[in-house]
């Protein structure tokens, strides 16, 4: 890296956070994503977030991209990600081009096999390969099983609020955890807040300790 | 947030808004009173928040049966004094064309508004078309928001805009605006009014020769009157970055990119951003080009806006060089990024721009293909179809596969294999009895509910009328699934969820001739099976209409009530025989790592037809 990139890269980071969310249909990346961007909102922040509909939702990949402050296009450079949280283990290594050796990257250790591996169309590599693959291509890597976690918080839909409560323990994470969980309660159904709350904060533990 | 704080929120505050969104809020900011669509990615978003808000805002929406009706049902409403929105995707502006093209000519009274969503890169669409040139075709006023909060304010101003001028206006986003969000400073929302009247003139709102011949003349003027004011306009704004080497054109998505570029790399650069964009401002561009040493315009999709820079610079006999696309300093297809853009500039700043190592693996990554959903009923329609087929003994290359836009397409995926020819809304039927007539190979054409309606009726009186030998399976799913679940003429409601005549798809097939129409429920796979095979050996038109509700309802539905049915697999009893993963291909089975089938809890749906795929009957219902 020439001397000049290294500058650049340090400043604009200092202006602007970015932060990949990356998914499977139907894991509720878009509603994590949604929350913390409204979050910044309500610290004054700029915000601008890039989020996909339509065909990509039935059981492909969905990725959303955020960024906080002068941004003006939501869209991540190559590389420039401060913040990756991956939902499924093989979707983190999708992002990697969105990332460098020192963003920090959150990855839930549940997989999800689809259906062309058992077509025989398509391989799912050794969940073991995964990890080793991103530990030693990532430095800052928390790697959690968020399934779990969401089972023990009470449901295991709230496997997404497990994932934020993660991102948002991550070192400079721009936005107040209070404000964030504020943006839950206003964007979840009133009957899930408890465990969803639960959940969020289990995550939260899970990458702070 | 809520939904309806769309509706509800106040002046001077703040929404974290997709443009989508705010194009609903600007609508209600700019006083609208009709609404009319037809569902379709990337602008699908905007007729799902008027569904929910439209009573609440005592607006009228509807989620018309095809574009060129909701053009129609907006042009009135807008020649009836009223303030009209009309949205859809970006190939529904060519379903709407003929009467877009005819409204431009006879003008508006209350202010109308066309969105077209386009779709660069093709996320969800059939192509790439850039409808600024749509604009250019018609005559249309064109206005390109760069972000939200500017889908909203655009709105209103393109009201203003399209009632000063008595003209239609037409606004463009793309996917990357439609589905990015971004803050929005909310303004005041103003009731529209609740009917207007429409005082007769025929020679301003009938195209016969005798007025077209005025109206095209009048159409010019306009544009030239309207071309005044985008000179002014503050819509199209110079930033100064200094520096005066290079001048960069640019509009929408593609003006983010540039700033960010820009910014990050402290370029002396300037800007010209165009938001009303056609009439090209010509005098303002002329100004622009003076000004600087050279010129770079970055654009998505086509070279429009480069070529109207370039004819300037003919017209003006300058000499200076523009950068874009088509000297190859920009890609001329796809959208584009930061990336993409920061790329393109490099050329030509003649510095290096910054650049981040990125990561890469050599590890081989799943394919996630887009797949019907668990529990969907057009799985079960295509299994049953093709076991017909099979005991029939009818040989697959001797059938084509006459698909149709909507997530049934999807059967074109192995193992079905059941897509060869799809291009358009309705196209299954149409291509379907070119084949029937150019070939002797078996024609089944797939077709929705939705599309059914929105152009699958023409070319279904033209297979009867012209005795082309076509099974048609209609397969109804109660809803217009794919963009995300809107209600259609076939469902019992109406786009502000009141209560509404159904439209039996079964009585216009028997009405129009059809020689065998039968309705089946394809979650019963004998029956289902029986009925195909009977069709495939009918000797003319053949209608047969799969009807059961999306998994999306039932699963909203059985969720409401409380009802939670898993299936599971009887360890000891399943002979590994695969036809519920090989051939029936449910994403809720799966084989484990020591080769054992298993159901997934989570994306089990509960429909059991796996239970009636199974040749031995060793899946249950989970206690």
């Amino acid at each position: 890296m020439s001397e000049e990139s290294d500058r650049g890269e340090k400043m604009s980071m200092k202006n602007i956070y970015r932060i990949q969310f990356i998914g499977v249909g139907g894991q509720g990346t878009i509603k994590a994503s949604t929350i913390v961007g409204e979050a910044a909102m309500k610290k004054g922040l700029n915000v601008v977030m890039s989020e996909v509909h339509g065909m990509a939702q039935r059981g492909g990949t969905v990725v959303t991209e955020l960024k906080i402050g002068e941004a003006h296009s939501p869209l991540i450079e190559e590389g420039a990600a401060d913040l990756l949280i991956a939902f499924e283990p093989t979707e983190a290594l999708r992002s990697l081009n969105k990332i460098n050796c020192n963003s920090f990257v959150i990855v839930n250790s549940a997989p999800i096999v689809p259906f062309t591996v058992s077509l025989g169309i398509s391989e799912y590599p050794e969940l073991s390969s995964v990890f080793d693959e991103l530990k030693a291509k990532i430095k800052n890597l928390s790697i959690i099983d968020a399934q779990k976690i969401a089972k023990e918080a009470g449901s295991i839909i709230s496997e997404n609020m497990v994932l934020l409560g993660a991102a948002v323990a991550a070192p400079e994470f721009p936005v107040d955890k209070d404000l964030v969980i504020q943006s839950i309660k206003e964007n979840l159904p009133p009957h899930s807040t408890e465990i969803n709350l639960r959940a969020f904060e289990r995550g939260f533990e899970e990458v702070k300790n | 947030m809520k939904v309806k704080e769309i509706l509800t929120g106040k002046k001077g505050e703040k929404l974290f808004l997709l443009g989508n969104e705010a194009a609903v809020r600007g609508a209600l900011e700019g006083g609208v009173s009709v609404v009319s669509t037809y569902p379709g990615t990337p602008s699908s978003e905007i007729g799902n928040v008027f569904y929910k808000i439209a009573r609440e805002a005592g607006v009228y929406f509807e989620f018309s049966s095809n574009e060129k009706v909701a053009l129609e049902v907006s042009a009135a409403a807008a020649a009836a004094g009223l303030r009209s929105f009309v949205f859809m995707k970006h190939v529904g502006l060519n379903v709407a064309a003929d009467s877009f093209m005819s409204t431009v000519y006879t003008g508006v009274r209350g202010g109308m508004i066309v969105l077209s969503a386009d779709d660069p890169s093709m996320h969800s669409s059939q192509n790439e078309q850039d409808n600024r040139i749509m604009a250019r075709l018609a005559g249309i006023p064109l206005l390109e928001p760069s972000n939200p909060q500017e889908v909203k304010d655009l709105m209103k101003f393109g009201f203003d805009l399209s009632e000063q001028f008595k003209i239609p206006v037409l606004i463009r986003t793309t996917t990357r605006i439609s589905h990015m969000r971004g803050v929005v400073n909310l303004g005041t929302v103003t009731q529209g009014k609740e009917k207007g009247y429409f005082k007769k003139d025929p020679s301003q709102f009938i195209v016969t020769p005798a007025y077209v011949v005025r109206m095209r003349k009048e159409l010019i003027e306009k544009l030239q009157q309207i071309e005044k004011k985008s000179e002014s306009s503050p819509l199209n704004k110079i930033i100064d970055k200094g520096g005066n080497e290079i001048g960069i054109i640019t509009s929408g998505s593609a003006f983010n990119y540039v700033m960010d570029v820009v910014s990050e790399n402290n370029l002396k650069v300037k800007i010209l951003k165009l938001a009303f964009s056609h009439p090209f401002p010509e005098k303002l561009v002329l100004d622009f080009i003076n000004n600087v040493d050279n010129i770079l315009v970055v654009e998505e999709v086509e070279p429009v806006m480069e070529k109207e820079v370039l004819a300037i610079i003919g017209k003006y006999n300058i000499k200076k060089k523009v950068y874009g696309k088509l000297d190859g300093t920009l890609p001329r297809i796809y959208e584009y990024n930061p990336d993409i853009v920061s790329i393109g500039m490099e050329k030509i700043v003649e510095k290096a721009l910054i650049k981040r190592k990125k990561l890469s693996t050599k590890l081989p990554l799943p394919l996630r293909s887009s797949i019907l959903c668990p529990g969907c009923p057009h799985r079960p329609t295509y299994f049953a179809l093709k076991k017909a087929i099979k005991k029939l003994k009818l040989k697959e290359e001797e059938i084509i596969y006459s698909t149709d836009i909507g997530c049934y397409a999807l059967g074109l995926e192995p193992p079905y294999n059941m897509g060869d020819y799809c291009i358009s809304m309705g196209s299954s039927l149409g291509i379907g009895c070119g084949f029937s007539k150019a070939t002797n190979q078996k024609v089944i054409s797939f077709i929705g509910d939705s599309t059914f309606f929105h152009a699958g009726i023409p070319p279904l009186i033209n297979a009867v009328h012209n005795k082309d030998k076509i099974l048609l399976v209609v397969m109804d799913n109660r809803i217009t699934g794919m963009t995300g679940g809107q209600t259609n003429p076939g469902i019992p409601l109406d786009g502000m969820g009141n209560p509404a005549p159904e439209v039996s798809i079964e009585k216009i097939a028997l009405g129009v001739g059809a020689g065998l129409v039968k309705t089946i429920d394809p979650v019963d796979l004998k029956e289902t099976e029986e009925v195909f095979k009977e069709a495939l050996q009918f000797e003319g038109v053949a209608v047969v209409i799969t009807k059961h509700p999306c998994a999306m309802i039932t699963d909203a539905e059985n969720r409401e009530k409380g009802i939670s049915i898993k299936y599971t697999i009887n360890q000891e009893k399943c002979t590994k025989c695969l036809i519920c993963v090989k051939n029936f291909t449910c994403p809720a089975i799966y084989i484990e790592k020591d080769g054992s089938v298993n159901i997934n809890p989570l994306l089990c749906d509960g429909c059991g037809v796996c239970f009636q795929v199974c040749p031995k009957k060793v899946i249950e219902v989970k206690k």
